[in-house]
């Protein structure tokens, strides 16, 4: 039988210097045998509440009960018996996994043979055995994973927190770290994992769900589930033009949020209506809609009142460029090596003008390296890598004027307010004067940025730092968009909205290389290249990478089925 | 003390040891920018001149005046040139290819004659370098006294001096200035590696998240507060140690004091050094303004208020007032005297003890700010 | 056209993330306020201030005489009596007292006499410089006795060497300092903020965004330069102002040529800051090494002790040093007024400096980039 391990009661923590509370009077309970999710989108107040727990703050009022002790009175009584992973993971990048390790288990007095005991049976878990001489700083994103779990689970915790494990984890090593998770809850200890991606939230036993700072949601993913039965489809086979007619679908007052799915369409209507004949947008003649099982991600929107409109008013101010079916990005035998590593081996693709080209694969496979070649970040070893068939590092000027790019930490300048920011990147790219003004005026209406011209970037909420970042990646009207996993560790509705501009400016004839994490990012792709060890192991529609790994016993695989079945399967040879 | 364990104290410091020698930047300071600065020290730094170069013009040619400036060219101290016009002396001490100029004027002779008591001669020094501007009117004073003690006797009569003033050095007989410099440099060595190195150390652990982890461990705020002392202080004394065999045995400072001596004043020292440095860095909690803190709060009073070139009691009160609060001023006069006088203890009491307090106020300071939680 | 308008986005860019909050604004301005404010008070080897133990034995009013002039002076104001020799050695030991004078009991008896009264001095060799200058006024006022006691008896005197200092008549250490301080201080701040603002980019990521973007890696150093160029130059105006409206330094040469130097000096700065950022990947790193290049530079200049009095080795080595030639110009321009011959001369070798260190950074730039 479960038992409670951690109980909080109308706990409120207000920062200095903060209007709204981070968190507002939340209560709940966590409890052994089961792993409890806490869900929510960036700034919801899922750390503090993981940091109130773990004895780390103090909150303002309400009562917080950590394995029946007061976390900050007794703190020393609950610091052996809880292991935490913050969002960093928390290891020391210049000592090796030995090193942090043996400082883990001597901090928490972990010695002789119960030591020896522990590392063995820790380092078989996470496959590190391989690796213990290796610096923390150069492990892959996976790998830090484990390893912080690692240190989190020595001295054999009663309570285990994890601070967003997923973010940056590619989903093989998400896999594992969850059937990890799991096998300790069968050892009886309580795990808390907060994310914010609703895809793991739904394999939890229980889920928390908070939005600024207040609970929206306690239970089972069954139960957040349950309001939406019925209401969820998908549109099969609707033919050409499915960014299009997502567009018009989400345009109609029945459908309350949608996504791309390969070749399909996935939407949700609102309650008390019924899917429309697929005709009225346009759809082809085989067109026709199938029920699906509502999921967490679907529930979490409506819970939040449905997904953003369906139509780009970024793409309203973006020139047309005419599609012409030429080649415009392209990779020929695209080799990096540093040392006797080899990063990228051997890599060729090529991608038509208006076409969303998507680079997966697993953390440290080489898809990095790759992109960086392609907007000519680094030099290749050997072969070429051709934009709009200029070589990036000899027609640097020209050519770069032409794409736009975006990085995963959002590369803005964070010590300078929103307004200079757009001046800053409009300035680079030699917009100015009137045209600067309109562009910047614009930006700031698509984005919605108005309120927070004045504000330093550093104090927007990550979604709001997305937002701009996209903003001044398209401000020079490119052809070419370079995002490298433009939405880690933003909510969904952000991410919804981001892909509204996308597949506004793809409407508009631009042209998307993205790399990315997420599955359902990987279903809005026209085609997929997946790198592993430096090698591109497979290249074609996402609905073709999903039929290659279809049998008989699962013959309707997932993005991330297709992901882990095409990666394991060459891991073999 | 019961939240003080051995086991978790000795892996942390095992473990900050492992990251100083692991990061260039830190070896750098730590082990090559010492050797580099008492080098410096050792011959870069000077306030006794070697040779002043002078220029000459002899407007007499006589024979008096021929002997004067033969005097001076026949100084080891003075470097001469003789010029034919006085255009070319302002000249070349505009361009600083002269430090001071000697004329002598066409009515020496009978100037020399002159009961006013002042020289016929006419010296000037370049005024936009003090230090060597006073050694010019002292060397050339010398040189004009020596001639005119030898001119009388030549002419067999005696110059006698009333007051004979006998100057004895009490400690570093030869008067040397690397001799008092390069034990003070070592009081910015130790600043550099006390405060400016510890300043990043905590900075660094906030700004990386490693913190938060180190915080939900059952470590206890005394043993997170030693691990950051005791692998720097083992690290400083090291250094001290190295920079005293280096001035004793490279640069052939005399060392008249003991090792114990050395010891417990850089003890006292390095342990406020460490509080400031950690103080600052657990205060900002971000690199980039702890560095430029500690760089304006420990770095440039230790090199320009702690009388290690400066004579403290030359400036004026308000300022003499500010260096007692200053712990390198403690530093560089008991290291200058275990150098050059040795261990008078009762000298180093008082500056042991006031470097005693500090360093209780810093490390006192670092501890109220060190925070169990994060809030 | 367009050029320059890239540029100036970028320069614009950083003056923002400089000038635009409170804190790093008052990290610009405070310490050069500070520094300008202490610094000529303390740095000087000028003697004021002083402190004499005086073991008198002599109870006749030659040394009484004497004992009180020493009293009347600006140098000493602290006058320690002793009473043994014992006691004199312990006041130079406790630095109770810089030196120590003691007059034998026979003192006045033998100057009365016509005899050569030997003055015993001790000084503390542990300040050698400072003793030595409080010696030589300490014997100023001796001879002034001498010469006094002279003219009443009508004696004729061997005549003395009067030195006049040029382009510093009182020889004031503040004169000296100053003009010095524009170099050390601007040198911080250029060299820092250049390396710094560097591996800040890297480290946030935004450097990136800058290399796919048209500009091209000199674009990117330019935009780097002139922000570290503006602050320099803003930061020695501020001591400049200093120098000569509040300590009252005469300005005797022309600001045009000073300001020409500046550029340069800042150039050659800039160009080594950018090196070290272009070797560097933590702002941890550029920071301890700007300032593991920035203590001898700084050491090695003049500023502390006159580059003539090293070795002539050390001579020879510290040329490449940019504040060395730096602390020259701003110094003979400010207190000599060095003719544009001169300057010339003088510059030469910061153009030199500032060519190789900007082509070496260049290259590195490019290297990382590609």
């Amino acid at each position: 039988m479960s038992r409670v391990v951690v109980n909080f009661r109308d706990v409120t923590k207000t920062f200095k210097g903060m209007e709204v509370p981070a968190l507002d009077a939340v209560s709940g309970e966590i409890r052994t045998g089961l792993i409890t999710g806490l869900a929510g989108p960036d700034g919801a107040g899922k750390t503090t509440l993981l940091r109130l727990i773990a004895g780390l703050m103090e909150p303002d009022r309400g009562e917080l009960r950590t394995l029946d002790l007061d976390p900050i009175r007794d703190a020393a009584g609950i610091r052996g018996e809880v292991g935490y992973m913050p969002q960093k993971f928390g290891l020391y990048e210049d000592l090796t996994v030995l090193e942090n390790l043996t400082l883990q288990a001597d901090l928490r007095h972990v010695t002789g043979t119960e030591r020896e005991e522990s590392f063995e049976r820790l380092l078989t878990f996470t496959d590190l055995k391989k690796f213990t001489g290796r610096f923390a700083g150069k492990l892959s994103g996976g790998m830090k994973q484990k390893l912080g779990l690692a240190c989190a689970l020595l001295g054999t915790p009663k309570l285990l927190l994890l601070d967003e494990p997923g973010v940056g984890v590619d989903p093989i090593s998400r896999r594992e770290l969850w059937r990890m998770v799991e096998e300790l809850v069968g050892q009886g200890i309580a795990v808390v994992w907060s994310t914010a991606y609703l895809d793991e939230a739904e394999l939890c036993g229980t889920t928390l769900v908070l939005n600024e700072g207040k609970l929206i949601f306690d239970g089972t993913p069954a139960d957040i589930a349950r309001p939406l039965e019925g209401r969820c489809f998908h549109l099969r086979d609707p033919g050409e033009g499915k960014r299009r007619l997502l567009t018009r679908a989400l345009v109609r007052d029945e459908t309350s949020d949608g996504t791309i799915q390969g070749h399909n369409l996935r939407l949700t209507f609102r309650p008390g209506t019924a899917p429309f004949p697929p005709g009225e947008i346009g759809a082809g003649p085989d067109a026709d809609w199938k029920p699906v099982k509502p999921r967490f991600e679907d529930a979490f929107i409506d819970l939040l009142g449905g997904g953003p409109p369906g139509e780009s008013a970024l793409a309203a101010h973006t020139k047309e460029i005419p599609l012409d079916g030429e080649t415009v990005i392209e990779a020929r035998d695209l080799t990096k090596t540093f040392g006797d590593f080899t990063a990228t081996d051997r890599v060729s693709f090529a991608v038509k003008r208006g076409e969303i080209y998507g680079l997966l694969g697993p953390n440290g496979a080489g898809k990095s390296t790759t992109f960086k070649m392609m907007c000519g970040l680094l030099v290749p070893t050997s072969g070429t890598a051709t934009v709009v068939g200029l070589d990036l590092r000899h027609s640097a000027g020209k050519a770069r004027q032409r794409l736009g790019y975006m990085a995963q930490k959002f590369s803005l300048y964070g010590n300078l307010s929103v307004a200079q920011n757009l001046a800053f990147f409009s300035g680079i790219y030699g917009i100015h004067n009137s045209k600067q003004r309109s562009r910047i005026r614009d930006m700031t209406e698509i984005f919605h940025l108005g309120p927070f011209l004045n504000a330093k970037t550093d104090s927007l909420s990550l979604g709001y730092k997305q937002r701009l970042a996209l903003a001044c990646a398209v401000m020079h009207e490119p052809d070419i968009l370079f995002l490298d996993e433009p939405t880690s560790g933003v909510d969904p509705v952000t991410r919804r909205e981001f892909w509204t501009h996308i597949n506004g400016l793809v409407e508009r004839g631009v042209t998307v290389m993205v790399t990315t994490h997420f599955m359902d990012e990987a279903e809005y792709c026209d085609r997929i290249g997946l790198v592993f060890r430096g090698q591109l192991i497979a290249n074609g529609t996402p609905d073709e990478l999903k039929a290659s790994v279809a049998t008989r016993d699962d013959p309707d695989p997932t993005m991330e089925d297709a992901f882990i079945a095409l990666v394991t399967g060459k891991e073999g040879t | 003390m019961k939240n003080l364990s051995f086991r978790r104290l000795r892996a942390l410091c095992w473990k900050e040891t492992l990251q100083i020698f692991r990061d260039p930047s830190s070896n750098l300071i730590a082990f090559v920018l010492p050797m580099v600065m008492m080098f410096v020290f050792g011959f870069g730094i000077n306030l006794d001149s070697s040779v002043l170069r002078i220029g000459l013009l002899d407007e007499a040619s006589g024979t008096e005046s021929n002997g004067f400036a033969r005097a001076l060219e026949a100084s080891p101290w003075l470097e001469v040139h003789r010029y034919e016009t006085r255009a070319g002396l302002g000249h070349d001490i505009t361009e600083s290819k002269i430090r001071g100029f000697v004329i002598i004027p066409p009515d020496f002779s009978r100037r020399l004659k002159d009961p006013s008591g002042t020289a016929p001669v006419q010296v000037v020094a370049d005024g936009s370098e003090p230090n060597i501007a006073q050694f010019v009117g002292s060397y050339v004073n010398g040189v004009w006294q020596s001639w005119l003690q030898q001119d009388f006797a030549d002419r067999g009569k005696e110059l006698k001096r009333e007051i004979a003033l006998e100057p004895r050095y009490w400690f570093n007989p030869s008067a040397q200035s690397r001799n008092f410099l390069i034990p003070g440099s070592i009081t910015v060595i130790m600043t550099v590696i006390g405060a400016l190195l510890t300043s990043l150390v905590v900075a660094r652990e906030w700004e990386r998240g490693t913190m938060e982890a180190l915080l939900a461990s059952p470590v206890s705020r005394a043993e997170l507060l030693l691990s950051k002392i005791i692998p720097y202080y083992l690290l400083g004394m090291f250094s001290l140690l190295l920079c005293a065999a280096t001035a004793r045995w490279l640069l052939g400072v005399p060392f008249r004091g003991s090792i114990l001596a050395l010891c417990v004043v850089g003890t006292f020292f390095l342990l406020s050094v460490l509080g400031i440095g950690l103080a600052i860095s657990t205060g900002m909690r971000n690199q980039f303004n702890a560095a430029q803190a500690a760089l304006n709060a420990a770095f440039l009073p230790a090199m320009m208020l702690s009388g290690f070139v400066y004579e403290i009691s030359s400036m004026p009160a308000f300022l003499r007032g500010v260096t007692h609060l200053i712990p390198a001023r403690y530093f560089v006069s008991s290291i200058q005297t275990i150098f050059q006088a040795g261990s008078l203890w009762k000298v180093l009491l008082p500056d042991i003890l006031a470097l005693m307090l500090s360093s209780a106020f810093f490390l006192g300071l670092t501890a109220r700010l060190t925070k169990r939680r994060m809030d | 056209m367009n050029f320059l308008l890239r540029i100036r986005a970028l320069v614009i860019k950083e003056l923002q993330s400089l000038f635009g909050d409170p804190s790093s604004r008052a990290l610009l301005v405070m310490p050069v306020v500070l520094q300008t404010l202490l610094f000529p008070w303390a740095a000087t080897l000028e003697v004021e201030n002083a402190s004499m133990a005086i073991y008198n034995r002599d109870t006749g009013a030659a040394s009484t005489e004497l004992v009180q002039r020493f009293t009347r002076s600006a140098a000493f104001t602290d006058i320690v009596p002793v009473h043994s020799q014992g006691e004199m050695e312990n006041a130079i030991e406790t630095r109770k007292a810089m030196l120590a004078v003691s007059f034998p009991e026979d003192f006045s008896r033998k100057l009365a006499a016509g005899e050569t009264a030997p003055v015993q001095v001790l000084m503390d060799g542990r300040r050698s410089n400072g003793a030595q200058i409080a010696f030589s006024y300490l014997q100023g006022m001796v001879e002034g006795y001498m010469k006094d006691r002279a003219e009443l008896a009508g004696r004729h005197l061997p005549s003395e060497v009067v030195t006049r200092y040029w382009f510093n008549p009182n020889l004031d250490f503040k004169h000296f300092i100053l003009p010095n301080l524009v170099a050390i201080i601007t040198t911080i701040g250029a060299l820092i903020l250049t390396a710094l603002s560097v591996a800040r980019e890297r480290e946030q990521g935004t450097f990136d965004q800058l290399m796919v973007s048209p500009l091209n890696p000199e674009m990117v150093m330019i935009g780097k330069a002139v922000p570290a160029m503006i602050v320099a130059f803003f930061q020695a105006t501020l001591i400049l102002c200093a120098a000569v409206f509040l300590y009252h330094v005469p300005f005797r040469g022309s600001l045009l040529l000073l300001y020409l130097g500046m550029f340069f000096y800042s150039l050659s700065l800039v160009g080594v800051g950018l090196l070290i950022s272009s070797l560097c990947s933590t702002q941890q790193q550029a920071f301890l090494g700007a300032f593991t290049f920035m203590m001898p530079a700084m050491m090695l200049s003049g500023f502390t002790s006159p580059v003539e009095n090293m070795p002539h080795w050390l001579q020879v080595a510290t040329w490449p040093n940019p504040v060395r030639h730096f602390i020259e110009i701003v110094k003979e321009v400010f207190l000599k007024d060095a003719s544009p011959e001169r300057f010339l001369h003088l510059i030469v070798p910061l153009m030199v400096i500032g060519f190789f260190t900007l082509s070496a950074a260049a290259v590195m730039f490019h290297r990382k980039s590609a």
